[in-house]
């Protein structure tokens, strides 16, 4: 946990940086960004994976329920990038008690598979 | 006890967080005015029906089910077990003396003299075992008939689970408690998460229920087990429903009637105390 902590510190500026690209990505998004964000979709919706819409409301996914946030307006909320990514891969470092999955730390989804949700949700 | 055991058990209960400190009593004040904090609007006695105390959306479907209930006939089965004489010629009748007036509101209850929690599934099992017949399987089938009976003559009696003064029963209570607050599984989840701090929401299509009178309607005849069985029989245990919720959140369930779900059933149905027995429930 401390490491993660440390891990979003010391990539702040960095992320800031990327995270302002993003910005003007979309303008630019090549065949493998669109690949990646519905990869990361599908791993999000998967009952078996990501299951995200067990929690939170997410656009296109039915049935959601409602203990965590509706994940919307994601850019606005995570400016940054690592820092999305960082919530996905482990939630407790801002809430120790969440009840949302460690996905990281528990190996529920692996790190390329965490990218991917985050480039997803990231588009929200 | 000997004294290394008394002094281990007296020092885990020291370095057990929340536990030490507040007495059951004061545990089962807290817990109630949590719920009924959090639905102001539903009154205490109607949180002997789960989950469709807070979702008013499948509780009119619930109630058409109620009025036809699929558990009937396993209480019938159950009697029918009930009043049969062992190869002894005794019956449970010998082993529960006031089982027409009621009985299920008092399990599980802790035995000081051998330390341990009884609950009315072991004492059922124990009833066969000192007769010299054999015990039922622990999780459905002829357990969940005759405790259907044994239920359905207790109902309306107000659950009144002691936790005596002795250092096991306080032990065993803390246990439990531990459990139902501890994340466990691969997806880190407490028994708490789901039913005490997000009681009355959605995940996925399914509304959580509140802890508070968890216990009180079963067994229960849920349609998800009748769906799976050849028979359709969807009778099972409350530790049957424990070991589902463990598997939910990727965590090996217990052995029902272990020393674990025991000590769980033993906190959640402290925790119930004043509510009323309503055994046999259905359940989707
Ligand atoms: C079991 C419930 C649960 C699951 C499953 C879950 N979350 Fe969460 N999530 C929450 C809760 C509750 C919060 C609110 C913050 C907290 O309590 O930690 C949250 C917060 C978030 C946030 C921060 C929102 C904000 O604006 O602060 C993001 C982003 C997020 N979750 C993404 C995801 C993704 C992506 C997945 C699936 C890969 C997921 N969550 C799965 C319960 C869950
Ligand atoms: C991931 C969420 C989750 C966790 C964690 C969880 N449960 Fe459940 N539980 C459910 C759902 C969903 C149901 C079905 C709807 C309902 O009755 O709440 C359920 C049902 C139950 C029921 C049946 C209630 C009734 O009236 O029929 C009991 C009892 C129960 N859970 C106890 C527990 C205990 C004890 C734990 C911890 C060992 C636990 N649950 C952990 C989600 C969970």
């Amino acid at each position: 946990m401390r490491l993660s902590a440390h891990y979003i510190k010391t990539t702040a500026s960095v992320a800031a940086i990327i995270g302002c690209l993003g910005i003007f990505a979309p303008f630019s998004a090549n065949a493998d960004e669109a690949s990646d964000i519905a990869a990361g979709k599908k791993l999000a919706f998967d009952r078996k994976k990501g299951n995200c819409l067990a929690c939170h409301q997410i656009e296109g996914g039915d049935l959601a329920g409602n203990i965590g946030p509706p994940l919307v307006a994601m850019k606005a909320r995570f400016p940054n990038f690592d820092s999305l990514r960082a919530q996905i891969y482990d939630a407790r470092v801002k809430n120790p008690n969440t009840i949302m999955i460690p996905f990281g730390p528990h190996a529920v989804l692996s790190n390329k598979e965490i990218e991917l949700v985050a480039k997803f949700i990231q588009t929200l | 006890m000997n004294k290394i055991a008394l002094v281990i058990s007296a020092a885990l209960m020291v370095a057990t967080p929340l536990t030490s400190m507040a007495t059951p009593d004061q545990d089962l004040k807290a817990f109630r005015k949590h719920f009924t904090d959090k639905f102001p609007k539903i009154p205490f006695s109607d949180f002997v029906n789960g989950v469709y105390a807070v979702d008013k959306a499948s509780r009119e479907q619930w109630e058409a089910f109620e009025e036809f209930p699929s558990y009937e006939p396993y209480i019938d089965k159950g009697k029918v077990l009930f009043d049969k004489k062992f190869a002894n010629g005794k019956g449970f009748a010998d082993c529960f003396p006031n089982y027409k007036k009621g009985i299920r509101q008092n399990y599980p209850y802790f035995d000081t003299a051998k330390d341990e929690i009884v609950t009315l599934e072991g004492s059922i099992n124990k009833c066969l075992t000192d007769n010299g017949e054999e015990p039922y399987k622990l999780k459905k089938g002829k357990i969940t008939y005759v405790g259907a009976y044994i239920a359905y003559l207790s109902r309306g009696k107000k659950f009144d689970i002691k936790v005596p003064n002795d250092l096991g029963a306080i032990k065993a209570y803390n246990r439990g408690k531990e459990h139902f607050y501890a994340k466990r599984g691969q997806l880190n989840m407490s028994c708490a998460d789901c039913h005490y701090h997000y009681a009355g929401n959605h995940i996925r299509a399914d509304v959580l229920s509140p802890a508070l009178g968890h216990p009180t309607g079963f067994p229960v005849f849920r349609n998800k087990w009748s769906a799976k069985s050849a028979s359709g029989d969807g009778m099972g245990t409350l530790h049957r429903r424990y070991g589902g919720c463990n598997k939910q959140v990727r965590a090996k369930p217990f052995k029902a009637q272990s020393d674990e779900y025991k000590a769980l059933e033993y906190f959640e149905t402290y925790m119930s105390n004043g509510l009323e027995v309503n055994g046999p429930s259905q359940r989707k």
